[in-house]
């Protein structure tokens, strides 16, 4: 069902809601096509015309000005028309439902909608709402998926790793909550890594966790032996307020990534982080600003792999010059 | 219509424990006799009945009519309709319309209806606490005095054990069962699914199944301590089973119902975020769904419901959890509980008493069961035929459940209501 609502017949990208149903070989495409886009940012004309007439609405239900920017400039980067809506100000606080909003932009004549919501779903449903010909990007929804920050993510890997056969990598702090991590342990899971590991208290698992492919731990010293890469998630500060964690100092003195705990993994890890990281909560400074940090590259890769995923899911709908 | 045979149907009237084919004859809307017919009985109707099965009417212990304050809904008409087509002559209503069911003046309006809609028998379930609030106890003799059958805070928690302690001495006092939906708020919190795998994967928040069974567990405590008679609404999970069939080996006086969507689906069919399967108390494990089918089996679960929340289109189009939770299920009840029948180890005799004389007990009413004397509340049904859930042959306003476009096995024929055919299947 899900591969179905985000492949056309022929198996292309229509939309893109999340990783589940997507193989190995899709993703591969999504990364070569990245790559083919990355050394774009250092030519002096940054553009291409693929989406040259095409009109693309960043629908943010949720405010997030990193990922709406990464996004914009994906877009305009293909030469598309991009317009952001922050909806979390305006419509739906009106009384306007989420399909009112959207039936109102389609009869605007857009071609795809990259989508922000703070439910679980909400992508899909507007993926299964929209016009034929309109493509669905999710920005994030929920705790569910965060598709294109995972495909980010993996490019960053493979740029440092080349293969990710055989490769460790434990992912650490709120997994609970985290689109992000969801859709981490997918794609790799789908790209054919060794071991995703999970490092957390049981408050911020999920209750399944181990049916998601993942080794659970508790300990950062046990978690981190041996990984060649190391994925901080961002720790919200609401979660001291509702009996997840004790406080912050507590959270730093387990699960914060600090050089020492660093020394555990190999030694020629990679320290990785969505962003916006809170520094001396999840990871220090000296970490995230130290020698094995990829996190800048992180958010310079976001634009070439928006630009891939955006650029497939509009050629399928034979839209792309 | 004073005297009606029913001819040739396999009569299935389990408080009797009857199951054979022979005729069923009522006069003045009362049964006379089952599987005979005195020689001076002449009947001025006769419903042939071969091939299909005659039974009592089912008795639903929960069906939401959306009336009054919710008739976008559905409404009292409409939902009786429904309740006809799908053999269910009786049910009850819980207290959740709006206004809630607190007040003598709100029983009577339903009362009004339901004359108007010819459907005399629908029960009321008092509000436990005044505006369900889960603070002040409501008048509850008053209720009691203006029909109400039972006492409940429908899906809505109460403010501390305290409350609840009370409420059940106070229903005790004045002989009110007590109807409780098992539910620890803090624990369900804002949960849509089951805290499970499904909700792992989908980021989905979810509800433990602790939130039910320890709600369950202190009720039980409430109920030794009070003396108040119990019934659970609703069960999902192993430990509510498990709990109850302890509670039940060691005498307590408690009752309990399942949802029939509860014995066939699990949180897989959720898969991925269709609203139609979002109920509260959530789809749970395979596992759970053992638990319950075996509890029915073993009579730790007395009863089948519909657990009938009929819908408008808008309340299910949104985001997961943003949805509203609940199925439109009445039609649906009888062809999934005789599926119970054909893949599992449920007797038809026994799947039948689930939805007739069980529930009928357990509120105490003279219905249920085919007992000469008794109101000739009848469902004739055709075990075999096969039909398609969609609009043209759907009564309820809502038509949110997940069997929409499905093909199901079973259908109702004859209503009778009282011995008025009120109901009966176009050919």
């Amino acid at each position: 069902m899900t591969r179905h609502i985000q492949l056309t017949e022929q198996g292309k990208l229509k939309h893109f809601l999340t990783i589940e149903g997507l193989d190995k070989q899709l993703l591969t495409e999504i990364l070569d096509t990245a790559e083919s886009f990355a050394g774009m940012s250092e030519h002096q004309v940054k553009k291409v015309p693929l989406l040259r007439g095409k009109t693309i609405v960043n629908l943010f239900f949720e405010n997030s000005t990193r990922t709406r920017t990464t996004f914009e400039l994906a877009a305009t980067r293909l030469s598309a028309d991009v317009l952001s809506m922050n909806i979390a100000t305006s419509a739906t606080s009106k009384g306007e439902s989420l399909l009112d909003t959207i039936h109102n932009l389609e009869a605007m004549h857009v071609d795809m909608f990259v989508v922000r919501h703070a439910l679980s779903g909400a992508a899909h449903f507007i993926a299964q709402h929209t016009a034929p010909h309109i493509s669905v990007i999710n920005a994030g929804d929920g705790q569910h998926a965060h598709p294109t920050q995972a495909m980010l993510d993996v490019f960053t890997i493979r740029q440092h790793k080349k293969q990710f056969e055989g490769l460790r990598v434990a992912i650490v702090g709120d997994i609970l909550h985290s689109r992000v991590a969801r859709s981490q342990i997918l794609a790799l899971n789908t790209l054919g890594v060794a071991e995703v590991r999970v490092i957390a208290p049981k408050t911020l698992l999920p209750a399944q966790v181990k049916t998601m492919g993942v080794i659970p731990m508790h300990d950062m010293d046990e978690g981190l032996d041996d990984v060649d890469v190391v994925i901080m998630l961002r720790l919200q500060k609401e979660r001291m307020n509702s009996a997840f964690l004790p406080s912050e100092s507590e959270f730093f003195r387990c699960f914060g990534l600090t050089e020492a705990k660093l020394k555990r993994a190999k030694p020629d890890a990679i320290v990785m982080h969505p962003g916006p990281i809170n520094r001396g909560v999840e990871i220090a400074s000296s970490v995230a600003d130290g020698q094995q940090s990829v996190i800048l590259q992180q958010v310079s890769n976001g634009v070439a792999v928006r630009m891939a995923i955006m650029s497939m899911a509009m050629h399928s709908q034979g839209g792309a010059a | 219509m004073n005297k009606i045979l029913i001819k040739n149907g396999r009569v299935v009237d389990p408080a009797n424990n009857i199951d054979a084919i022979g005729p069923v004859c009522i006069a003045d809307g009362k049964i006379v006799s089952v599987l005979e017919q005195a020689a001076d009985f002449t009947a001025e109707q006769i419903i042939d009945a071969s091939g299909r099965i005659v039974c009592p009417g089912f008795v639903d212990l929960s069906v939401r009519l959306r009336e009054p304050g919710h008739t976008q809904k559905g409404n009292i008409l409409s939902e009786t309709r429904a309740a006809l087509s799908a053999g269910v002559t009786s049910m009850c209503l819980p207290p959740d319309t709006k206004p809630c069911i607190d007040s003598p003046a709100v029983v009577e309006f339903i009362k009004d209806k339901a004359e108007k809609a010819e459907y005399p028998q629908i029960h009321s379930i008092g509000a436990l606490t005044q505006r369900l609030a889960g603070s002040e106890l409501s008048a509850m003799f008053a209720l009691k005095q203006a029909g109400c059958i039972a006492v409940s805070n429908a899906s809505e928690p109460l403010g501390n054990l305290l409350i609840l302690r009370r409420a059940m001495e106070y229903a005790a006092t004045h002989d009110l069962l007590l109807m409780y939906r098992a539910n620890e708020a803090a624990l369900s919190g804002k949960g849509c699914a089951h805290e499970g795998a499904v909700a792992s994967r989908y980021g989905l928040p979810g509800i433990p199944e602790a939130a039910e069974s320890i709600a369950l567990a202190q009720c039980l405590e409430l109920a030794e301590l009070t003396g108040c008679r119990v019934h659970i609404s609703q069960i999902s999970c192993k430990q509510s089973v498990i709990k109850l069939q302890q509670a039940k080996k060691y005498g307590l006086n408690v009752t309990a119902d399942v949802a029939i969507h509860q014995l066939h689906l699990t949180e897989d069919n959720i898969t991925p975020f269709d609203s139609n399967y979002h109920v509260l108390p959530p789809l749970r494990s395979a596992i759970d769904r053992q638990y319950l089918r075996e509890g029915l089996v073993n009579g730790t679960i007395d009863a089948i419901c519909s657990d009938h929340q009929p819908h408008d289109l808008d309340a299910k189009l949104g985001a997961f959890p943003e949805t509203e939770a609940g199925v439109a299920a009445l039609e649906t009840l009888l062809p999934l509980t005789l599926a119970l029948t054909r893949q599992h180890r449920i007797g038809l005799s026994q799947a039948i008493a689930n939805l007739t004389c069980k529930p009928a007990q357990i509120l105490g009413l003279a219905t249920g069961a085919l007992t000469p004397s008794y109101a000739a509340d009848v469902c004739i049904f055709d075990p075999q035929a096969s039909w398609q859930v969609n609009r043209d042959n759907w009564l309820s306003a809502g038509c949110n459940t997940p069997y929409w476009q499905q093909t199901l096995i079973g259908r109702v024929t004859h209503t009778l209501l009282a011995g008025n055919p009120v109901y009966r299947l176009a050919e």
